[in-house]
């Protein structure tokens, strides 16, 4: 019998986000839900104190089979402003290497009472697969999974985009570079699609667009320039040099030529068109540094807001769902 | 099954709100307190708040407050699908805050409200001002000003409705 797919296991029987493994499958409403929390989340840092109680007492842990210091400190931060007590498991120095397979370590940790793994690796399922063999009421988050998912980029990525632009309706959105090895593309174009944007765009090299990409709904563009014609939003994807395996590219020079974003090149989008970078950013290969530090450029924003919709997302999976009344 | 029937409507509501807010006058003046900043509890408190905010004319901005994430509760409930930003957009710290919700039943939602006030500073003092004190307090609590009393069995709720009107609805086993 075939195992069950990702969006089949991430819903509780109530509908409810139990694991957030990718936006595969989830309806617009919870997409939604996820942003509106994460409303309440942002205004923290205007706060004297920049925490709230609810998960006070509860252990979260980092698994990160991939280094990432940035997404694993943001994931840190969130959980910390909710008063969890976060557990950092960085495999290359953990027992993984002495030889203990995924799932010991998985049992050890839970064996600590941590309820929730926040997990990144290189393998395109390992979310997935520790999230089929948690125990009951513990919650696994993909925080990138191979080139399959990396579902809080992409709605960190869609909490700002509507932060500035209201409604997602009307928007036509441009995600320009090497799609074909981006996690973060893949879960833009789903969440993008689920919201009800009208177009969205894929722009890069043949070599660097996968071939599929137009079953993902989107329009194929290899031309930069058309490709950002009359666009309300550019997300610019990190060219991925340690995951390009063999010559796709003739040379980053080559590259920015192409596809690098300047100001002369965003004259084409619209005039309040905002550019984004899921970092880290490669100044000088996909955009220059006029554009990343220029007015249009919202990519701080991405982060600070990231921490947010991780709240979201860690205390929309973290409450149980024993139900019970409410009282005054 | 329960059912739920219309205990109070607007005009008589907006009464209570008229006391409330005369007994709130002369519970500040007892206390010494001039200017009070109001704050309500999202999302019926508020409404009583934006009511009593007026009356007593407060000159800073009325304050919010949703305490969804200070629930002691939370794991067992979860996150409110209403759940917004609470606000407050003036300095707590040192000042006199009027606290304010609809019902107070097991005195749990004031005191998460407290935390979370304490969370954006540490107020001088707080009155609390609630539109219905029902029976069924589980916390040392008390309003220092109340619009109705209303004993209640425990498996009676009541809860109010609105913005525009207000309503109280009585659910119980009908």
């Amino acid at each position: 019998m075939a195992s069950k797919t990702p969006h089949d296991i991430q819903l509780g029987p109530d509908g409810q986000l139990r694991h957030f493994l990718t936006i595969e499958g989830l309806s617009r409403d919870l997409l939604t839900r996820i942003l509106d929390i994460a409303e309440s989340f942002a205004a923290l840092p205007g706060r004297p104190v920049k925490k709230v109680p609810a998960l006070r007492g509860r252990i979260i842990t980092n698994l990160f089979f991939e280094n990432s210091t940035r997404t694993r400190t943001t994931f840190e931060l969130a959980a910390k402003r909710l008063s969890a007590d976060v557990l950092n498991f960085n495999v290359s120095t953990s027992a993984t290497s002495k030889g203990e397979t995924l799932l010991d370590t998985l049992r050890n940790i839970e064996a600590m009472h941590s309820e929730m793994f926040v997990v990144r690796h290189s393998q395109s399922g390992a979310a997935h697969f520790i999230a089929r063999h948690a125990a009951p009421g513990v919650s696994v988050i993909n925080a990138g999974d191979g080139r399959h998912a990396h579902p809080t980029q992409a709605m960190l990525d869609m909490f700002t985009i509507r932060k500035h632009k209201g409604d997602f309706t009307p928007l036509r959105v441009a995600i320009v570079g090497d799609v074909l090895h981006s996690r973060v593309a893949r879960s833009q174009i789903l969440a993008l699609n689920t919201l009800g944007v009208t177009e969205v765009r894929v722009v890069g090299p043949r070599t660097l667009i996968p071939t599929e990409a137009r079953a993902l709904g989107v329009h194929v563009h290899h031309d930069l320039e058309s490709g950002l014609r009359d666009v309300d939003v550019i997300i610019m994807l990190r060219l991925q040099k340690e995951r390009m395996a063999g010559a796709l590219l003739p040379s980053e020079e080559e590259y920015f030529r192409l596809y690098g974003l300047t100001n002369e090149r965003l004259a084409v989008a619209k005039p309040d068109a905002i550019v984004m970078h899921p970092g880290p950013m490669n100044r000088g290969v996909e955009m220059d540094s006029e554009v990343a530090d220029g007015p249009r450029s919202v990519i701080l924003q991405q982060v600070s807001y990231g921490i947010a919709v991780r709240m979201a997302v860690m205390s929309m999976c973290m409450q149980t769902h024993a139900g019970g009344g409410e009282t005054a | 099954m329960s059912e739920s029937h219309i205990f109070m409507q607007h005009e008589a509501i907006m009464d209570l709100v008229d006391d409330m807010a005369r007994s709130l006058r002369q519970r500040l003046r007892e206390r010494g307190i001039e200017r009070p900043a109001v704050v309500g509890i999202h999302t019926g408190g508020a409404w009583i708040a934006e009511r009593l905010h007026r009356q007593l004319e407060s000159p800073d901005p009325l304050g919010l407050l949703d305490i969804s994430f200070y629930r002691d509760d939370f794991t067992r409930i979860g996150v409110n699908p209403q759940v917004r930003p609470s606000r407050i957009d003036f300095d707590l710290e040192d000042r006199d805050i009027v606290l304010v919700d609809d019902v107070i039943q097991s005195g749990r939602t004031i005191r998460a409200a407290m935390n979370e006030l304490f969370d954006f500073g540490r107020p001088s003092t707080i009155t609390l001002a609630c539109l219905i004190e029902r029976s069924g307090r589980q916390l040392p609590i008390q309003p220092d000003v109340v619009g109705l009393r209303l004993p209640l069995p425990d498996d009676e709720h009541i809860r109010l409705t609105g913005p525009e009107p207000l309503t109280l609805l009585r659910t119980g086993r009908g």
